[in-house]
């Protein structure tokens, strides 16, 4: 194999960058997460047309335009199901799915769903602003109870979904969170997210400028964030705090937060393991809510099925192993036939 | 002796003396016959069989199976009743049949529900056994009708099918209700012994379908065995009917159902494309059947995926045609409502799909199981905005092939989603198929953009500042205003598609309202183009005819065998029909223009008469049936008769 067959491709942000204006709100986390997926992007060795971004509708689903890749821009909540048939169309094709918590969740709950448990090899960004940016400020599936907005003026009472344990319950392979202006966490998970073979799912924390601004402040001001972030790391004991003193422990079947020195010592507290086949950890992880526990970000879980087309391709190769590759006049003939003179 | 009367003309009267001398041989031209029994019994088997071997024998043959809604209501009950209508001829038919000259009912209920389509004279062969009281009570009789004599207008054969299949099995060590299951074998024994048909075909069926349970083998071939030989012995009839060979163009034919003519359409549509298919569906009837045989299909290359609902198997299959393979979905009239939204999609980005609409009785969940034409409308306005699609509809089972074919050509060469509007009447419904000569299927080829079209699609500058010749433009049009399909994975081409409104040319995304119209206008003109690659609408019959009779899809044969007759009659009566409904061919006007009378029969309540009334002004009488039922030959005929008067 000659060198330059073997040379990955080098591409630069400004290579990813469409001749598109890009029109969000001045100040909208959309802005970081396009610019961090474009850096991501520079390292993952596929060149770029090669990548193809499809999208739902929302704020968030416009990104498909900013990105000088292949990019199809649908309708509201079916993304997953364009990129279904795209990855089955072209299975050499790097396929990113952008969508909102709206769209994603509410419209597009059943699509995602399936598309986790097909195990797709697909990457699901969810950008997650816990409220419908496009239409202009109502309630979405992700909004905290009590949440005020214009079709919940007095707030809601919904319960809200939680969108790492829905993955989760749909046997989502990879699963992970991060932030939109947390830059270097953001570019690692998505570049982690590049590498997983089957559906990745990765929920951004998204600032909405416009119409819920601040609502993960807790997760993003420097002064608080300590407190309520939990970094996961792979095989390392879940520390956070600004002095790191505090931990998770679990006790019985529900975890807790204690202090490390004070409640317990070190190896007390639980160790992170992305790879368990029993995503019973993870779940317990995407469950912990603010302020009652710090919030996780990072790779909840990352393991290795099958993908759906590799069993697809496995299926027909069988199919061909046996009987051989059909031609059409097989076809014609598989049922009686009779001859006239 | 009278011959059946009714639709099959005696060929030769004068009988031939049978084996044993007893009784007479009669060749007819056709026959037209009905297994009728409880959903348990095994009469879509057993008219299947029958089909098959009158095909394998030379007979031209049409089939009508009529299910009930619900899988397995309760044994013996009215709203159980299923039907297999078989009508086999020595000639060139068109339909299943309108009157039957026998029927076999296998208890009170089938014949309660199936009386009425028996011509007078004509045979009925009753499962005796099946007439207690409580059967009787069950189809809601107070008396039972084999005696208080309202049959005796037919020719009632009364038989004992239950009590000798359970001789005829009593050494298979079967228990009593497997026993009781080989009963249709055994009708079916009988019925081949009447129509002289061989039980080759079937023994071997039996042989396959149950080799791994030789005792069912065993028994099942015994009861049809025993069914003839029964028919034989007892002289059950005084007269055998003969029905001799088609005469058929020659070469190699089979059987086929309009569901499985889509089927093998789309692949060798996708091998003449040198594309894949990717076929998305979720299960609803009569449609699921074209997606359960793809599903088998995987050495031919397809790919099928069962969806999570109707929206994500458009979603996927017009996922797969911005990949570049062939995106088809199939579907009934309640999944056609929830992929509208996604079929506006496809519209707006130009990207080619196949979306089969087994249509069904409506509206909403409607008549699952019976057939209807009621959504050609829909297929042509039910989606948001000024949206056009293609829409086409194969007139026959057979058709279905070629209309596949077709429906891949206009999607791919127009970018542009094809609606194939079949019906439940063609999806089930069997006729026989001449293989087609692989050489001849058309040429579907489909060249996919590789270089940007700046330079090589009419020059550099435009006035949409969209000169750069390096670039591509994926709303660049051809001749025929459809834009190049440049596929994810091809370097340079990089581009993005979507839903909201595209300036011509570049794709960009834009809001100025000429532009808006502008794009309109050039979507709807490019369905309109289609026109341009279409047959004119061909006219059968005489040029100064009295009346038209217009049709689409399903109803064709009907229509065709109305005329037929009506032509016997010394009418002059005209015939087209519609395979292109969107557009619709370019000499539609001219045609309707032509005749003082036009007679359009639907399966609905005039949407197609709707469409030209208001396209053409066209002085258009509708006869509209919406029963879940087809027409009937007589049906049209009297129509044609009324307005000839
Ligand atoms: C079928 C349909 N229903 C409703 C809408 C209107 N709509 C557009 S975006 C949206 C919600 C967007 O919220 P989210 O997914 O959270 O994305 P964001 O705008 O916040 O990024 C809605 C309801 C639509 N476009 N299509
Ligand atoms: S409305 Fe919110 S989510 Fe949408 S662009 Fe503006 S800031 Fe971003």
């Amino acid at each position: 194999m000659s060198a330059s067959a073997t040379a990955l491709p080098t591409l630069s942000t400004k290579d990813l960058s469409s001749d598109q204006e890009v029109r969000w709100c001045p100040g909208c986390g959309d802005y970081s997460i396009l610019a961090q997926m474009k850096k991501a992007l520079t390292t993952v060795g596929v060149p770029r047309e090669k990548m193809a971004f499809v999208s739902g509708i929302g704020c968030s689903s416009r990104f498909p335009y900013y990105m000088n890749t292949y990019g199809f821009h649908t309708i509201h909540g079916r993304a997953p199901t364009f990129a279904t048939g795209l990855r089955l169309a072209n299975p050499d094709l790097q396929v990113w799915v952008v969508t909102g918590d709206g769209d994603g969740l509410s419209i597009g709950g059943n699509h995602t769903i399936h598309l986790l448990r097909r195990n797709v090899d697909v990457k699901v960004l969810l950008f997650n602003n816990e409220i419908y940016g496009l239409t202009k400020g109502q309630y979405s599936p992700t909004s905290r109870p009590g949440t005020k907005t214009k079709t919940s003026p007095v707030g809601s009472v919904e319960s809200p979904i939680r969108p790492l344990t829905i993955a989760l319950a749909a046997e989502a392979t990879f699963v992970a969170r991060t932030i939109d202006v947390d830059v270097q966490h953001l570019v690692a998970i998505l570049q982690r997210a590049a590498a997983h073979k089957g559906t990745a799912f990765v929920e951004i924390y998204q600032n909405c400028k416009i119409f819920n601004d601040g609502v993960f402040e807790y997760a993003t001001d420097k002064s608080v964030k300590a407190e309520h972030v939990l970094y996961l790391e792979h095989g390392k004991p879940m520390i956070f705090g600004k002095d790191r003193n505090k931990g998770i422990r679990l006790n019985g079947l529900k975890p807790e937060v204690v202090e490390i020195g004070k409640d317990c010592g070190p190896d007390d507290l639980l160790i992170h393991d992305e790879t368990l086949s029993e995503p019973t950890l993870a779940n317990l992880l995407s469950r912990m809510v603010n302020p009652e526990f710090p919030e996780v970000v990072g790779v909840l879980r990352a393991v290795r099925k099958p993908t759906y087309e590799e069993l697809m391709d496995k299926q027909a190769a069988d199919a061909v192993a046996k009987k051989g590759p059909g031609k059409i006049e097989d076809l014609f003939k598989a049922e009686d036939t009779w001859t006239v003179e | 002796m009278t011959p059946p009367n009714g639709s099959s003309g005696v060929i030769t009267p004068p009988g031939t003396p049978s084996r044993n001398g007893h009784h007479t041989v009669q060749e007819v031209e056709s026959i037209t016959i009905r297994f009728a029994g409880d959903s348990g019994d095994g009469m879509q088997l057993a008219g299947t069989q029958f089909t098959n071997t009158s095909a394998l024998l030379g007979n031209d043959i049409a089939t009508f199976p009529d299910f009930p809604a619900e899988i397995r209501a309760p044994a013996g009950t009215l709203p159980g009743v299923s039907g297999f209508q078989v009508h086999f001829s020595s000639t060139d038919i068109h339909t299943p049949g309108d009157v039957l000259n026998a029927l076999v009912v296998m208890n009170p209920a089938a014949l309660k529900t199936n009386l009425k389509d028996l011509e007078p004279g004509g045979y009925l062969i009753v499962n005796g056994d099946a007439f207690g009281v409580s059967d009787l009570d069950k189809a809601r009789y107070k008396v039972s009708p084999l005696d208080d004599g309202s049959l005796k207008n037919y020719r009632v054969v009364r038989v004992s099918i239950g009590k000798l299949t359970r001789e005829a099995v009593a050494e298979c060590k079967l228990s009593p209700r497997e026993a009781d299951r080989c009963k249709n074998f055994f009708a079916l024994g009988l019925v081949y012994w009447m129509y002289e048909r061989p039980l080759e075909t079937t023994l071997k069926w039996i042989r396959d379908k149950f080799g791994k349970n030789p005792q069912f083998v065993d028994a099942n071939s015994r009861a049809l065995k025993a069914g003839y030989n029964y028919g034989e012995t007892v002289e059950l009839l005084p007269v055998q009917y003969k029905v001799a060979k088609a005469k058929i163009a020659p070469g190699t034919y089979r059987k086929i159902t309009g569901n499985e003519a889509l089927a093998l359409g789309l692949v060798a549509a996708s091998m003449k494309a040198k594309k894949t298919l990717v076929f998305s569906g979720y299960p609803i009837t009569p449609a699921s059947s074209v997606l359960e045989q793809l599903a088998d299909m995987k050495r031919f290359g397809v790919k099928t995926l069962q969806a999570e609902d109707e929206i994500a198997a458009a979603g996927v299959a017009i996922g797969a045609s911005f990949g570049g393979a062939i995106g088809v979905t199939a579907t009934s009239g309640p999944g056609i409502c929830l992929k509208s939204e996604a079929i506006g999609l496809a519209v707006m980005t130009e990207l080619p799909l196949v979306i089969l609409d087994i249509q069904r009785g409506g509206p909403s969940t409607g008549l699952p199981t019976k057939t209807e034409q009621a959504d050609l409308l829909q297929a042509m306005f039910g989606r948001n905005g000024e949206c056009p699609a293609a829409i086409i509809a194969p007139q026959s089972p057979s058709d279905c092939f070629d209309i596949a074919l077709e429906a891949v050509r206009i999607a791919t060469r127009f970018m542009c989603p094809v609606f194939l509007l079949s019906d439940g009447y063609i999806a089930n419904g069997a006729e026989p198929w001449k293989v087609p000569a692989v050489a001849n299927l058309p040429n579907l080829e489909v060249k996919n953009i590789t270089e940007p079209n700046g330079a090589g699609w009419g020059g550099a500058a435009h006035e949409n500042g969209a000169g750069d010749a390096a670039k591509y433009l994926p709303y660049k049009r051809d001749e025929l205003l459809a834009r190049p399909w440049a596929l994810p994975g091809t370097p340079g081409l990089e581009h993005r598609i979507g839903g909201i409104e595209k300036q011509d040319v570049t794709g960009n995304i834009n809001y100025d309202p000429e532009n808006h119209e502008h794009m309109v206008r050039t979507r709807a003109q490019k369905i309109e183009n289609i026109a341009l690659t279409i047959p004119d609408l061909d006219v059968i019959g005489p040029a100064d005819a009295d009346l038209l009779v217009i049709g689409w899809g399903g109803t064709h044969g009907t229509i065709t065998t109305a005329i037929e007759r009506a032509r016997r009659k010394g009418q002059k009566v005209a015939q087209a029909h519609f395979r292109y409904l969107n557009p619709m061919p370019k000499n539609t006007a001219e045609v309707l223009a032509r005749f003082k009378k036009i007679l359009v029969p639907e399966l609905n309540s005039g949407q197609l008469l709707w469409l030209l009334r208001a396209k053409f002004l066209a002085p258009a009488q509708g006869l509209n049936k919406i029963q879940g039922r087809p027409f009937l030959v007589s049906e049209i005929e009297s129509a044609i008769d009324g307005m000839l008067k």
